[in-house]
């Protein structure tokens, strides 16, 4: 009798656990619910969306996602986003990797009031800034160097507003390593900037990693820098021919659905690749705070 | 120029504040933070600066600003009704992301927990919102708030429920709680990945002895876990009711401000002056009131919770 009543630890779990499950589960399908839709759409007719608009595709039209990928417009516009994404990323890195190190590992006059003056970027970010620097971008245009409706100018100013975070998180990491390899690498005759290269970036590798995946995902899906530096066409960004194209075309969902689909998966693909530093990237200062 | 010690003296110092032989690394040291300060104060002080001073003019961008007025354009902006509905939206949003997504995202990261056996794939999944553009997010959603119901999920549910479609985007009193919803499914999943890196780091060992001396699943949420919490809430609470205050790509593409300003925000109002009616005197000004804004609200934060969330990073 004794026996029975000793309840085995896992039944104990189990009702919780169960609970637990089904709300869990439950979530991940409203998480699921707009990108699957947004998937039936892309391969259906503009016919079948207005009849029938959230039943499986059967048999799915593949007409929309074909004319997309056969259009030299989309493939402008991914590689417009690719040139931007890959300039940004790796300017992000170099510059702030730089600039951390200085402030986490040598002494100079001034260091506070620059560690200050990165920390006010924070409050101020880009979509309260928009309107201040589309004037310096005209002003420098009209100066002679060209950064309204070009690439570059893009790439400027998403760099720009990428430092003050990112310089934060790799200070921290680079806080991080033993002061005793610093020595080390003293003693053995290193200067600095040896070190920098040779000794803190290596170690410090993960990091960046970590860096450069969080600034590739908000550079690939900025809107608002390339909506007010680009106006010509065929240097549109993924998201801002996005929207315009929803402009354009916001009647026919299908062919909307299946330019949504086809550029979201790119974001989709890296995420599953980069999950583990774009969470690293994120939670790394979030937890020692 | 400061002098540069000719060696680090170790055992004096565990940490020697300088580190530099020659003197020459001081230009290193410039050379390494020219990039960024440059970029720094090109794109962020200047501007900042220039705009304090463009929004004392009636200024429409064509031709050198002449027009002084002042705090003219200050006095008009506080005045309008357009701006404070704006304002008021904003501070909606700020209390439903505070009162509703927060503590969402908090269940599910207490329900994704630490030892769940699948929990890496809860994680990717609630997670991959945050990832997605803002654009596709907001068109996602379009189609879902379509308000016939033969063509918009939600309506559609709605009728086979018996209830009446809702016109979502179009209708002033529901079109702030689509964009609601359409913001917690893209952005809870940031907060429930701070919570679930800070639930990591608490050792079970604490809430297993609270166990013991007999407190329930309640108490020890509420009175072990959710303190211990309490670095990454901090932070979350910070990113959201920041992110809230420049609210813009989602408003803009699901409805542009509208109906009737009902769904406008500040961002949205600055972007109508600033780019859409090149007011560019009065957008600046609306610049600098969000801009104040951003920084009142930090220094308060930080001075309230009595630790600089600004050094997460994030």
């Amino acid at each position: 009798m004794q026996r029975v009543l000793i309840t085995p630890k896992w039944m104990r779990k189990a009702v919780p656990r169960f609970f637990q499950y089904l709300i869990l589960i439950i979530a991940s399908i409203l998480i699921f619910v707009p990108i699957v839709i947004l998937m039936f759409g892309s391969v259906k007719t503009t016919g079948q969306m207005y009849s029938r608009p959230y039943d499986i595709p059967n048999p799915p039209q593949w007409d929309n996602i074909i004319n997309i990928l056969t259009t030299p417009a989309f493939w402008g516009m991914m590689k417009n986003s690719l040139i931007v994404m890959i300039s940004t990323t790796t300017g992000t890195v170099i510059i702030c990797a730089m600039v951390a190190f200085v402030l986490a590992r040598l002494e100079f006059r001034g260091k506070n009031f620059i560690f200050n003056l990165f920390t006010l970027g924070l409050m101020f970010p880009i979509n309260v800034a928009i309107l201040p620097v589309y004037f310096v971008l005209r002003q420098i245009t009209q100066m002679g160097i060209p950064l309204i409706n070009t690439l570059i100018g893009v790439i400027l100013v998403q760099i720009a507003f990428q430092l003050s975070g990112n310089i934060l998180i790799l200070k921290g990491f680079f806080t991080a390593v033993p002061t005793e390899l610093q020595d080390a690498a003293y003693i053995d005759g290193c200067n600095n900037f040896d070190f920098f290269w040779r000794i803190m970036l290596p170690l410090v590798k993960p990091s960046l990693a970590a860096v450069a995946a969080l600034v590739m995902i908000v550079s690939w899906n900025d809107l608002l820098v390339p909506l007010i530096v680009l106006n010509s066409n065929t240097l549109w960004t993924l998201p801002l021919g996005t929207m315009q194209f929803q402009g354009q075309y916001g009647q026919d969902l299908a062919l909307i659905s299946a330019f949504v689909m086809l550029s979201s998966i790119p974001t989709i693909v890296f995420y599953f690749f980069a999950e583990k530093q774009i969470v690293a990237g994120l939670t790394a200062g979030a937890v020692k705070g | 120029m400061q002098s540069f010690p000719t060696s680090p003296n170790v055992s004096k110092n565990p940490r020697p504040p300088l580190l530099s032989r020659k003197t020459k690394d001081g230009l290193g040291i410039a050379l390494f933070l020219a990039p960024a300060l440059i970029l720094f104060v090109l794109f962020l002080i200047y501007p900042i600066i220039r705009s304090v001073y463009y929004s004392t003019f009636n200024w429409n961008g064509l031709g050198p600003a002449t027009k002084y007025i002042g705090i003219n354009n200050y006095i008009k902006i506080l005045s309008d009704k357009v701006f404070m509905q704006a304002v008021q939206n904003v501070l909606v949003i700020i209390v439903c992301s505070l009162a509703i997504q927060l503590p969402l995202a908090m269940l599910l990261a207490v329900l994704v927990g630490r030892d769940l056996p699948g929990r890496g794939i809860f994680r990717t999944i609630f997670f991959l919102p945050y990832v997605l553009s803002e654009v596709n997010a907001a068109i996602m959603w379009m189609l879902l708030f379509n308000a016939n119901p033969q063509r918009g999920l939600i309506n559609g549910v709605l009728v086979a429920l018996g209830l009446p479609a809702v016109a979502w985007l179009a209708d002033m009193r529901v079109v702030l709680f689509a964009i609601f919803i359409t913001l917690t499914w893209k952005y809870f999943g940031f907060h429930m990945l701070l919570y679930l890196t800070g639930l990591q780091n608490i050792p079970t060992e604490i809430e297993e002895a609270a166990r013991m001396d007999g407190a329930n699943a309640f108490q020890n949420f509420f009175y072990i876990t959710l303190p211990l919490l309490s670095s990454p809430i901090r932070t979350s609470v910070y990113m959201s009711v920041l992110g809230s205050i420049q609210q813009f790509i989602v408003v803009w593409i699901m409805t542009g401000g509208g109906p009737v300003n009902a769904s406008e925000t500040m961002a949205t109002y600055m972007y109508r002056f600033g780019f859409v009616r090149f007011q560019l005197g009065y957008g600046s000004a609306v610049t600098i009131i969000m801009f104040i804004l951003c920084v009142i609200f930090s220094l308060i934060y930080q001075q309230l919770t009595k630790k600089p969330d600004y050094l997460t990073g994030l």
